[in-house]
């Protein structure tokens, strides 16, 4: 920066100021008399900094705020419909159709079911993207790759391999070994049953996805790894999804146009009905176990 | 129109939404931060299953072979709050790994400890 | 297969194919692989969107289309108007360019492994922003917006810097507060309505109005949902988030982010205005008088903040605070005729901050990583194009004629003769806002142009012929735009009118 003496002139200090380098007016003279301000001025006061350093202040202004919104809110509560009143705006025909209609158009006896997986499915494909797209967002920031490992996690790594590898324990391997085909059995009949009963690819799915965790935590990555590598990984999901994806773009097309084939609905109450639901149902089990897992493998490994 | 006695579901929901603020404006702690966001979700979820309840109906589900729309409860705030809640998680999640690369970096879980080095390594 | 008409399944195929792009992406680990697959996307995309607006503008009409066997409101439905195939047209020609001109950055910027993650995240975005301008259902919105916000933290943190850590989690928060107040007053407006699609929420609202019930309700709920999208679109009291996350993103992230992301969410809300709450709703409950004051204050603030800034990128994204300030005075006049003037200007800005953004990181690679302008003294010497891009970027936010910054100022000042109450504010903000972009963009024009006293060592760039094409594309876009401007005001004008039916 050049030297603030220099710059004496008005049209110095203008051109100084176009360039964009930093000048202090008259700075000399200031800094000689320079004495601490005694009081702050009133637009020192309001300005975000002076609130946020003055922690009692902040502290009064958010609860300030915070009741103020409860307030209204509890207000607006008051003036809202009765709760549990079937005279509510929202039973209105659209309720009816799904539930006097459901079953004959959609076949699935889970009215919520068929509600998601066919009425509103566009919803749904949203959600599961937003799913893809979290775990892709937390592979991108923790995942290893030549800049964010340290030595010192690498090392440390290192060692958790070698005691999950050589330690004995006999009561969490044991247990996981019996318990984990029963947690995914149970998943797989959860996910399977979606239309039937309560369930449904969600619930399923975070089911199978807890125990793969538990397997992981008791016999280690490098037991994992041998069927459930990072390839593995992205290839359910990526196919999970592409079969959503494509039957549902089967199902919007011919619906819209009127043209094509009708999916037969099958006997309501057997495992093999309601169309689509079912594989629609099984390929967002697949791909929240998946996720799931892969949440908790990177967040503990930083590696899948 | 009194609502207030009979609507305590929607009251809960809103006064957990406003301590989840609160949560967020006033910890310093960045997980405790997202805890109070993802309580303001939750709340708003009890909020939305709240609209959907009807009283003497049971759940949308086909039982004993009734097909009437006066026996069930309205399934589609439920359907509504299925999505909501993977939302949720999806979100959680993702700032929770924000947060671990952060603390990986920075060594601290204060948000104005973060501002104040981030600062001053921008300012070199 | 005679009657199936393949015009009105344009928005499906659209949405659709770029959703499909993000998850193929997912399979292929090659970076390189994975942009050319973006970008033949995009430019499928583009031609599609371009049919679908000749033919919609040739016949003034609006179209529905049933995503499903089941119609509203059973189902869920697209919407299409001359108003959303231009704004898709637009959004993708500004995403090809822009890609197409600033992916050497991103190869740059972003881990070699990681770099099919971030055109995932590109493909996503742009699908969301797609589902949010022809969506016709509230719910569906909510989780496009969530897609949206999620895609765009991924763009800011692709980086890899702790800057970009910490400006990607201050945007996180604020934009989720955002959200989860949108979705509170979703849920409040279902509980006094009980619908989701915008035909049937419209005549309940009708119906609310005239027999006066649940007033409360209906004010707070036109509060939080415009307040939600304010904040996601960050107006001025809730721009704290910009500074921080787009100067320290890749120039192309801070591009796209700030040219198109934003703007989708003021489509939204233009949409809910006219298919949701009709203007009449808005004027009686005084939220038009709300976003126009707001714009104002945004309009002079962001300026001022914008002139302290010594880092470009920083000033950059305060003047996006000010340009947002703009769209939203002129939403807020609350005639037909202002929000025709604030969607053109939605256009100019689009076409010109990109340009912007994409110098300027040009810039700071020939500077050698230093970001203050001072650092950049003779930039434009040692790179002509970027130069007289950047130049013609910055007389078109001033307002110079025969650029789309002028016209869009024109419009802004014409439509304020027909809300006779709020003109005098109107002229005389956009006469002060004229001089205060003035005084922070010429000290930085005239900085690239000035040789360096100090000879830099950074060797002469090459300017990859991607690049050339990308400015030279963006510099006839904003020339068409300042001087054909006829066309694009009247298919604006009776989209508006179809919409308000």
């Amino acid at each position: 920066m050049s030297n603030i003496e220099d710059k004496k002139t008005f049209w110095q200090k203008l051109k100084a100021w176009v360039d964009g380098e930093e000048i202090l007016l008259n700075a000399d003279k200031y800094i000689a008399t320079r004495t601490p301000k005694e009081h702050k001025s009133w637009k020192d006061r309001f300005s975000v900094t002076y609130v946020k350093e003055n922690r009692k202040l902040y502290a009064i202004l958010s609860v300030g705020i915070s009741v103020l919104f409860i307030a209204i809110m509890l207000s607006v509560v008051n003036a809202l419909p009765e709760f549990g009143s079937p005279y509510n705006p929202s039973n209105n025909e659209v309720m009816v159709r799904y539930l006097e209609k459901g079953i004959e158009e959609t076949g699935a006896i889970n009215f919520v079911a068929g509600m998601i997986l066919d009425y509103r499915a566009f919803d749904t494909f949203g959600e599961a993207n937003v799913l893809f797209l979290a775990v892709m967002c937390v592979v991108l920031l923790l995942k290893k790759d030549g800049k964010n490992f340290s030595r010192q996690e690498e090392q440390e790594n290192a060692e958790d391999d070698y005691f999950d590898t050589t330690e004995e324990r006999p009561i969490l391997q044991i247990g996981a070994k019996i318990l984990t085909p029963l947690v995914i059995l149970y998943g797989i009949y959860v996910v399977l049953n979606g239309h039937l009963s309560p369930g449904g690819g969600f619930s399923g799915g975070s089911i199978i996805g807890a125990g793969f965790i538990l397997y992981a935590s008791a016999y280690g990555k490098k037991r994992m790894q041998r069927f459930f590598t990072f390839r593995t990984f992205t290839l359910i999901c990526a196919a999970g999804l592409l079969t959503y994806f494509a039957c549902k773009s089967y199902s919007f097309f011919t619906g819209s146009n009127h043209v094509g084939y009708e999916i037969s609905k099958g006997v309501p109450g057997d495992i093999i009905s309601a169309g689509f639901i079912l594989p629609l149902n099984i390929c967002v089990g697949l791909i929240v176990a998946c996720t799931m897992y892969g949440f908790y493998a990177l967040f503990t490994k930083g590696d899948i | 129109m009194n609502h207030l006695e009979t609507n305590f579901y929607e009251a809960v929901s809103v006064i957990l939404f406003g301590i989840g603020f609160m949560n967020l404006l006033l910890q310093n702690n960045l997980i405790k931060k997202f805890i109070g966001l993802n309580i303001m979700d939750t709340a708003i979820y009890l909020f939305l299953a709240a609209q959907g309840y009807i009283f003497g109906r049971v759940a949308p589900i086909l039982t004993d072979g009734v097909i009437d729309a006066s026996y069930y409860i309205n399934p589609v705030p439920a359907g509504l709050v299925l999505t909501g809640i993977v939302v949720s998680v999806s979100i959680t999640a993702f700032s929770l790994a924000l947060v671990q690369r952060l603390y990986k970096h920075y060594g601290s879980l204060n948000m104005d400890e973060i501002m104040r080095l981030s600062r001053e390594e921008e300012g070199e | 297969m005679e009657h199936i008409n393949w015009i009105h399944n344009i928005p499906f195929f659209s949405i659709f194919l770029a959703m499909l792009g993000g998850i193929i992406t997912a399979l292929i680990n090659n970076g390189k692989i994975a942009y050319k697959i973006h970008m033949a996307i995009i430019f499928l995309i583009c031609i599609m969107s371009g049919i679908l607006l000749v033919d919609v503008a040739a016949k003034n009409e609006i179209f529905t289309f049933m995503m499903g066997h089941f119609p509203a409101p059973w189902g869920n439905e697209l919407r299409a108007g001359p108003l959303e195939a231009l704004m898709a047209v637009t959004f993708s020609v500004v995403m090809l360019l822009t890609v197409g001109g600033g992916a050497n950055f991103v190869f740059k910027d972003v881990v070699p492994e990681k770099q099919h993650l971030y055109f995932i995240m590109l493909n996503a975005l742009f699908g969301a922003m797609l589902a949010l301008i022809y969506t016709n259902d509230i719910f569906t919105a909510y989780v496009f917006i969530e897609i949206n916000t999620i895609a765009s933290c991924a763009l800011i943190m692709a980086k890899g810097t702790p800057q970009s850590m910490v400006g990607t989690t201050h945007y996180l928060i604020i934009s989720l507060l955002g959200s989860g107040l949108f979705l509170l007053g979703v849920s409040i407006l279902y509980g006094i309505t009980g619908h989701l699609l915008f035909p049937q929420m419209k005549e309940a609202i009708v119906e609310l109005i005239k027999t006066e019930q649940y007033h409360m309700p209906l004010l707070v709920v036109t509060g939080f949902i415009f307040i939600g999208i304010a904040i996601k679109s960050a107006l001025f009291p809730f721009h704290s988030m910009l500074p921080g996350a787009y100067g320290s993103a890749t120039p192309t992230s801070s591009g796209i982010l700030s040219g198109l992301v934003l703007k989708s969410y003021i489509i939204l809300g233009i949409k809910l205005i006219y298919c949701v709450f009709s203007a009449q709703v808005m004027e009686s409950l005084r939220i038009t008088d709300i976003l126009f004051a707001f714009g104002l204050s945004g309009m002079v603030m962001g300026s001022v903040y914008a002139m302290k800034e010594r880092t470009m990128k920083r000033m950059l994204a305060y003047s996006s605070v000010a340009q947002i300030g703009y769209i939203y005075m002129g939403i807020g006049m609350g005639t037909r005729v202002g929000v025709t003037a604030a969607c053109f200007h939605i256009l100019a800005h689009a076409v010109t901050k990109t340009l912007l953004f994409l110098c300027c990181g040009s810039f700071v690679e020939d500077s050698g990583g230093k970001e203050k302008i001072y650092h950049m003294r003779g930039a434009a010497l040692r790179n002509p194009l970027a130069g007289i891009g950047y130049t013609l970027g910055a007389l078109s936010m001033i307002g110079i004629p025969l650029l789309a910054g002028f016209i869009s100022k024109v419009y802004f000042a014409t439509a304020s003769v027909y809300s006779p109450g709020k003109m005098a504010a109107v002229l005389i903000v956009l006469g002060v806002s004229m001089v205060l972009n003035a005084l922070y963009f010429l000290p930085s024009v005239i900085a690239i142009w000035t040789p360096a006293k100090e000879a830099l060592n950074s060797p002469s760039p090459s300017v990859s012929p991607a690049f050339a094409v990308s400015v030279i594309g963006f510099i006839a876009l904003n020339l068409i735009l300042g001087i054909y401007y006829r066309p694009i005001t009247h298919i604006i004008q009776i989209s508006l009118d179809l919409l308000a039916q």
